[in-house]
């Protein structure tokens, strides 16, 4: 089910504003890769890329190949709908769907699209996403009350068990921790350990800290100045990164003296 | 060339995009085509009026003749109601946002609003049979003392279906757009400003006038455009309350025509020629309306774009 | 310096010694004396010229802005003076704002009232003529007649009217938040609809009138016509109000359902509108009472009727604003005008009911039906 993404000659405009530029990344499949680098480096637009979520802002457009298991994301009869159904996301701030319950939030990939799915069946997809986001025993005992009611952590849970539940081989994850408190960032790094034995997750983060922790490797990202195209620096074993990186700036950041 | 997985996922809701933004641009593109078929309509329809030998048209002396003394008459009796509801949507727009206790603030917003819930037919027969009667001494003393003046000319009518009777109506219905939009404005005000003022020892009326309404003056010329828009346009207050007649100076004497009020009076039982020239009235009154309405939005907009630099 | 620390300290404030800082400030008691003192001035100024409530009242509020501020101004100073007469004029804007509300609801019930009998409300004007009324009058049995029929019309051209809009106005909407954002045609909707907010009601009503004129021979009135005029009028409210509502909607949720993999028009008909649906209720329900309420266009659309119509695609309907137009404009009975206004009156209680209903319905959705956000 995990599968692998490996991109080509990846670059981002917003209008005719390189965002990002020249990206190659092989990300491996049951692995966890950390994106870090500083604000406005394009860490954040190049994740987005990869499961066709830049479309979204209106001017978004990308040159280049991303292969998810051999299949270009970007070829013209694709549609990003699939694409996307097939990588998941998992976003900064929680955002459960607040009109619907805990359960609903769980099938919403499913009954969005308007699948038909019978009632045991999808009892089961409920207990097992939530079970597969350390969420089951928390709230089993009041699926039918509305996922906002939930903490901010145990929501970010919630998004997770919610995109597992569409049964992705990838999952996005961007910054999923920067509005949670320490004892919930904590869980989410659990979980996301427990993650890679079945899937490929790609997470960005502004904590190094953070990085070291969850990530088999790391990639650096890094922006030369204001108007200038972010652009991959480094990529490598997430403990060559933090101990004896090959790229000075990648030093400089990795040991805070930098941004 | 390899194929591609991802190509063969379902296809079939692309086509549900499709229909659905489709739907969505068509329901857009009907609002702008409906607003045009209403000036082509009116235009179609009201042709004959223009086109006809003046001598069948009412009054005998041509469209123009028939058509000025009604549009002199709207503006006349727009103007009554906007002079008496300015000041006093103002007030009791400043009274909301900046005198009345924060916690009353939002239900005598809503006690406001309801004035502007009343159904105008209901003004109508409230200025007709209630208002009209008590008026009737306050002209006659306006008549004795200002007597002098055309606008206050006599011989004052007995029922109190004047002109200035439609005016203070059209002001009661015009007054809660005025208050609304310029609370909206005023509460906007930055506080800083208000604070400023404050510290600086300023009494409440001077913060007032040196912080709010400065940075309001462009939403309150709008506020007054809209109603002033309202007023130019509203039809059963008139028809209901003005005793009508020909074009005369006196505001207290019975005579005068909007030509709203012309248009529902007479619509009933036109036909033919008649009902073209009621349509091209109907046409004259879009435009003056469509003018207002398109300079108060014009102000509206040009002045959020000052706003975005607060 | 060193002597200033050397002073004795005012011990604790005496009882009866003025706080130095209200120097200059008029007591208390001032203002009230100056209002009681108005109102007996205004009470007998006003018997000079015969004695009647309203000119007391305005002798009396004249009296005591000008006196109030006239007092002020020779205690506390110019600025003042001037601050305390802006206080007493924006408080009288108010008050003079409530008479008329004031006035017409007690008008409404009072007249209103003892005409809403059951007879009222479920027979119509079928085969009313001013002899009856001429013959309840003079043997005193109540008023026969009612407006059963205009209820009928009310309700069927503003359901009409609503069905027709409705959908109009929220794709719209959906245009202008989730398809047209920055597109020149977007702009042009937003310009004009704005404009369309102020076009007047009676030109709504001709441009339906043409537009079915056109269609199906002049001087075609049936309840579908007034339907489509009230529409005119109705649009524009309904895509301000479900625009400002798609525009509270946050972007993360829209997001996070694309990223399930769900397409867009099933994002925005099952997130989007779902978490703005209170909103847009709320909105179309405020809508509803706007045009419920609207003489001008069903008078040149629809006719006037005194039988009931259920079919709004043929014959003339009446509404209860055109009821109340007519019952007062031109009484069923020339010569005793009594029952029909009593009928009008009935007639507009009823109509005011139906609209603060749909006013405060349109709260109670906003209220009780926005998600629970639970932060």
């Amino acid at each position: 089910m995990s599968k692998r993404i490996d991109v080509s000659d990846l670059n981002v405009y917003y209008g005719n504003f390189r965002a990002v530029a020249d990206v190659n990344i092989e990300i491996g499949a049951k692995s966890v890769t950390a994106f870090i680098g500083p604000s406005g480096c394009g860490k954040s637009t190049f994740l987005r890329t990869l499961n066709r979520m830049h479309e979204v802002i209106p001017g978004a457009t990308v040159e280049g190949q991303v292969l998810l298991d051999g299949d270009n994301l970007y070829d013209p009869g694709v549609d990003p709908v699939t694409v996307r159904s097939q990588i998941g996301m998992v976003f900064q701030r929680p955002n459960p769907f607040p009109t619907m319950s805990i359960r609903d939030n769980v099938l919403a990939g499913v009954k969005l699209n308007a699948r038909k799915i019978s009632r045991s069946d999808a009892d089961d997809l409920v207990e097992s996403s939530l079970r597969a986001s350390n969420l089951w025993n928390e709230v089993k005992d009041r699926l039918d009350k509305p996922g906002s009611g939930l903490s901010g952590g145990q929501q970010q849970r919630l998004c997770i068990a919610r995109t597992i539940a569409v049964k992705p081989g990838v999952i996005l994850m961007d910054e999923p921790c920067s509005a949670l408190d320490p004892i919930s960032t904590l869980a989410i790094e659990d979980l996301i350990n427990e993650m890679k034995n079945d899937y490929t997750v790609v997470i960005v983060t502004h904590n190094m800290q953070q990085a070291a922790r969850v990530s088999d490797k790391t990639a650096f990202f890094n922006i030369a100045g204001t108007g200038k195209p972010g652009k991959l620096i480094e990529y490598d074993d997430t403990a060559t990164i933090f101990s004896n990186p090959s790229v000075k700036a990648t030093e400089d950041y990795v040991s805070g003296r930098f941004g | 060339m390899t194929t591609n997985a991802l190509t063969s996922g379902p296809g079939s809701g692309r086509t549900g995009d499709r229909v659905f933004s489709t739907a969505a641009r068509s329901a857009g593109i009907l609002i702008l085509l409906t607003l045009f078929a209403v000036a082509l309509f009116l235009f179609v329809q009201a042709l004959p009026a223009f086109t006809a030998d003046p001598a069948d048209l009412s009054g005998g002396q041509g469209f123009f003749s028939y058509i000025w003394p009604i549009v002199i008459g709207t503006v006349i009796a727009a103007a009554i109601a906007i002079v008496l509801a300015t000041p006093v949507g103002l007030g009791v727009a400043l009274f909301i946002s900046h005198y009345a206790p924060r916690k009353l603030a939002a239900p005598l917003g809503y006690v406001i609003d309801l004035l502007a819930a009343i159904p105008s037919v209901i003004y109508g027969i409230w200025g007709y049979l209630v208002l009209a009667p008590v008026l009737v001494p306050g002209y006659e003393w306006l008549n004795q003392h200002l007597g002098f003046l055309p606008v206050f000319g006599g011989p004052v009518s007995q029922t109190g279906k004047t002109m200035l009777t439609a005016g203070v109506v059209l002001a009661v219905m015009v007054l809660p757009i005025i208050t609304s939009l310029s609370r909206e404005i005023f509460l906007q005000a930055p506080g800083l400003h208000e604070e400023a003022a404050l510290a600086l020892g300023a009494t409440r009326w001077e913060m007032i006038r040196m912080s709010v309404l400065p940075f309001a003056r462009a939403g309150i010329i709008s506020a007054v455009m809209l109603g002033l828009g309202r007023a130019l346009g509203e039809t059963m207050a008139v028809a209901l309350v003005l005793s009508t007649g020909t074009l005369i100076p006196s505001l207290i004497k019975s005579g005068n025509q909007t030509i709203a009020a012309e248009i529902a009076l007479n619509f009933p039982e036109a036909f033919g020629l008649r009902m073209s020239e009621l349509i091209a009235a109907g046409l004259v009154l879009f435009v003056i309306t469509l003018a207002v309405n398109m300079i108060a939005r014009w102000i509206i907009s040009r002045h959020q774009q000052f706003s975005g630099a607060n | 310096m060193t002597n200033a620390t050397l002073t004795p300290v005012p011990a604790a404030p005496v009882a009866n010694r003025r706080n130095r800082l209200s120097k200059g400030r008029l007591p208390r008691w001032a203002i009230p004396v100056v209002g009681l003192s108005a109102l007996v001035l205004g009470a007998a100024g006003s018997t000079l010229g015969g004695f009647s409530i309203a000119s007391m009242l305005i002798y009396t509020a004249l009296l005591f802005v000008v006196g109030a501020t006239a007092v002020t101004v020779i205690v506390e100073g110019r600025r003042q003076g001037t601050n305390s007469f802006f206080t007493y004029l924006i408080h009288g804007c108010f008050i003079l704002a409530l008479i008329p509300l004031i006035s017409v609801l007690y008008t409404v019930l009072e007249r209103g009232l003892p005409g809403m009998t059951s007879n009222f409300l479920f027979t119509s004007m079928n085969g009313m003529t001013g002899a009856v009324d001429n013959q309840s009058v003079a043997d005193g049995t109540p008023v026969l007649g009612g407006a059963y029929h205009a209820v009928v019309g009310t309700l069927l051209i503003t359901a009409f009217s609503t069905i027709i809009s409705v959908p109009i106005g929220m794709l719209a909407a959906i245009y202008l938040v989730e398809y047209g954002q920055g597109k020149a045609l977007s702009r042009g909707i937003t310009f004009f609809v704005d404009v369309m907010t102020g076009i007047p009601s009676i030109v709504a009503g001709l441009f339906a009138g043409a537009l079915f004129g056109i269609l199906f021979g002049p001087s075609t009135r049936m309840g579908i016509v007034a339907a489509v005029a009230l529409s005119v009028l109705m649009i524009p409210t309904v895509v301000r109000s479900t625009e400002e509502m798609l525009k509270i909607v946050p972007n993360e949720l829209r997001e996070a359902s694309y990223a399930l993999g769900v397409r867009k028009w099933r994002t925005i008909a099952q997130v989007v509108i779902p978490t703005a649906i209170s909103g847009i209720a709320s909105g179309v329900t405020l809508a509803i009472a706007r045009v419920i309420g609207e003489t001008a266009p069903i008078l040149v659309t629809a006719g006037l009727a005194n039988n009931i119509n259920f079919n709004v695609f043929s014959n003339w309907m009446a509404t209860l604003p055109t009821f109340i137009y007519y019952q007062i404009l031109s009484p069923t009975s020339p010569t005793n005008i009594d029952p029909s206004a009593q009928r009008a009156w009935a007639a507009a209680l009823l109509l005011i009911i139906m609209v603060m209903v749909l006013n405060l319905g349109a709260r109670l959705i906003a209220r009780v039906f926005s998600p629970k956000t639970g932060r």
